[in-house]
């Protein structure tokens, strides 16, 4: 147990991690990491290459299990045991760091795929849309992209694509959202246009946010939680965070 | 927002409008439709001695062309929408055929060489005693038709359920699929299997009571064969144009995040890999009798790599270019190991190889491209015409 968050209710949590570690050949990718997001709240994971966070989410979302430690959704969903669908049909929704879209989908489809519901082969089949259109006109909305509904998705632009991602999370109604760098590779005004429709999101749903950049994490005003190696470092406000000894020392060479 | 149905018809309101948005695939049935009404007057009603004829012989050839043609379809159903690359689809076609040709073979009865009414030739002369098990129920056509669809069903669930909840994907899958072809096809040559050796089962003499030789079985097996085509085809057609082939091509373009999604990826693959095995056995069992032979060769690799063939050349992921693409390869086939039997098969490696490079959607494909780039042209010039001005 990490003095860090000795003083949690793991009822209050949407993830609670506890002493997770995954090695990969020896190098241990995740390293006794351990913290908790609450439900409804936005936070920012921070860290340089190599710190973890892409193997945490892997985690989190079953694509790898840890070797040992705990992880838990909604204070009591034992992760570790699940698969990626059955995680996903939880209520867990991945942002690919490179935007994954469905390119040969148009931009309705590829959300129309992801409209939260039945997920069996012969419901699929038979699947009609009917009432539910709406749900994907308000999400096309939400996302700026209610013009482009019928371009292909491989025809987007970047930005649009990591957006058009958001909103394929967005309609899978999910409870947690894992965000892999959604403003790398973005204009600055599309930077702050994903901070705000992120801000937006996170109190209904909780979202976790890892990102490189600091300006946009800033702009999140949320909590920040810095891995390095595998574990956390320092948890708090960015701006507490960027005071701390460790967090200098580990940014800033050793 | 209401114009929407006119760009998605798949939405419209009547259950066919699956089909109403695909051009091709409405010029394929016409021409299905049209063969089946025209075939049998000009073969069976119009005198030999009229231009407008059409032998026995060429109704057969057709009859075979159309077999192939389903099973180049069922092979694009996987590799065109799910992105399965299946090296071994001649065995699902080949066990479709042995089954219907265990039928053929019971239906011999005492007319066979030995006249021994239940033991098929081959086994009298191996000295067997009793049929094997495993040709219980064959002299049943309901069996046999079941057993069609069945067999090549079971293997490619219990093959696809290893394969796909295992992850093995791209080419392991294929060369794993060439694997179980090959297996498969030493399997049939060995006598003790039961099913014939290496001669395979032939000597067929009746379906049903009716003499297979006969003209009027011969365009019925042809009309039975595009009947079946254009059926699978609105099959095909339906699945791929339901949200259940938006996840297919979902799966094929991006496996992980349709996973992330929520979806149980190998569900989808080996369902759509037993539908698709179980329309090449469907191919197989009508091929068999307009042949006359099912033998082990049937199952060789170069088979099951030659439709993937048929499928680029015409077009893949369009379902009617696959139908195309086996048509005309196989004619071009039949044409040129008559003029130029040593060849073939440089050519069908060229033409494979040229459509790859210039032609990549295929035959189908190229007529879009085309378009596009005229228009493309048109369109960049139309701004040095202005700037001209």
């Amino acid at each position: 147990m990490n003095a860090l968050h000795a003083q949690v209710d793991k009822k209050d949590t949407i993830l609670y991690l506890d002493g997770v570690s995954r090695a990969f050949d020896g190098f241990k990718a995740i390293n006794d990491l351990s913290f908790y997001v609450l439900a409804g709240e936005l936070r920012a994971i921070i860290g340089p290459n190599g710190a973890g966070k892409t193997t945490m989410m892997d985690i989190v979302t079953g694509k790898t299990k840890p070797d040992v430690g705990q992880v838990l959704f909604d204070g009591n969903v034992d992760l570790t045991k699940l698969d990626e669908a059955r995680i996903a049909n939880l209520g867990i929704g991945r942002k690919f760091q490179k935007p994954t879209v469905f390119e040969s989908h148009t931009v309705f489809d590829n959300l129309e795929l992801a409209l939260a519901g039945d997920r069996s082969v012969f419901g699929s089949l038979f699947f009609k849309l009917g009432e539910r259109r709406d749900q994907i006109e308000n999400v096309l909305e939400t996302i700026a992209l209610t013009k482009d509904k019928d371009r292909l998705a491989g025809n987007l632009s970047h930005g649009q694509k990591q957006w058009l991602e958001i909103g394929m999370l967005l309609m899978q109604e999910p409870d947690l959202l894992l965000v892999d760098e959604p403003a790398a590779g973005m204009t600055d005004s599309e930077t702050a246009a994903t901070a705000e429709l992120l801000k937006r999101i996170a109190g209904t749903r909780s979202v976790v946010v890892v990102e490189h950049d600091m300006e946009f994490v800033r702009s999140l005003e949320s909590k920040v939680t810095v891995l390095h190696e595998g574990t956390v470092i320092a948890e708090g406000s960015l701006d507490k965070v960027q005071t701390d000894e460790r967090v200098i020392e580990v940014y800033l060479g050793r | 927002m209401t114009t929407f149905s006119t760009t998605h018809p798949i939405w419209g309101r009547s259950g066919f409008a699956f089909l109403l948005s695909d051009t091709g695939g409405k010029i394929l049935l016409g021409l299905l439709l049209a063969a089946v009404i025209l075939v049998p007057i000009l073969n069976l009603l119009v005198p030999a001695s009229s231009p407008f004829h059409i032998s026995t012989f060429m109704v057969s050839l057709f009859g075979k062309y159309l077999c192939y043609a389903l099973l180049a379809l069922s092979v694009d159903l996987i590799w065109g929408f799910a992105g399965i690359l299946s090296l071994g689809h001649g065995a699902f076609f080949a066990l479709g055929g042995y089954a219907m040709g265990m039928y053929l073979m019971r239906q011999i009865g005492t007319r066979g060489v030995y006249a021994n009414p239940t033991l098929p030739d081959f086994m009298v002369f191996l000295n067997w005693k009793e049929l094997p098990w495993t040709w219980y129920g064959f002299d049943m056509i309901w069996f046999a038709l079941i057993m069609v669809v069945v067999v090549p069903g079971i293997l490619a669930f219990a093959f696809g359920w290893l394969a796909f909840r295992s992850r093995v994907t791209g080419v392991y899958l294929s060369i794993i699929t060439q694997a179980l072809t090959f297996a498969l096809m030493l399997a049939f040559f060995r006598n003790d299997m039961g099913f014939g050796g290496n001669n395979g089962l032939t000597d067929f003499k009746d379906l049903l009571g009716f003499n297979l030789q006969t003209d009027g079985m011969r365009v019925t097996l042809f009309v039975l064969t595009a009947v079946f085509l254009a059926a699978s085809y609105i099959l095909c057609r339906f699945i791929v144009s339901s949200r259940l082939g938006r996840v297919l091509i979902a799966i094929r373009d991006a496996e992980s995040r349709t996973r992330f999604l929520g979806y149980r990826v190998a569900n989808y693959q080996t369902f759509v890999f037993v539908i698709s095995a179980m329309l090449a056995g469907i191919a197989g069992a009508l091929y068999v009798p307009q042949i006359g032979i099912i033998n082990p060769s049937e199952f060789a690799p170069a088979n099951s790599i030659e439709i993937v063939i048929w499928v680029a050349i015409g077009g893949r992921g369009t379902l009617y270019g696959a139908v195309l693409g086996a048509i005309l390869v196989n004619y071009g086939k039949s044409y040129f190991t008559g003029a130029l039997p040593e060849a073939w098969l440089y050519m069908l490696g060229a033409l494979f190889i040229l459509v790859t490079i210039f032609l990549p959607k295929g035959v189908v494909g190229a007529w879009p491209t085309l378009k596009a780039k005229l228009q493309e042209r048109i369109q960049s010039s139309k701004p040095k015409l202005e700037a001209a001005q």
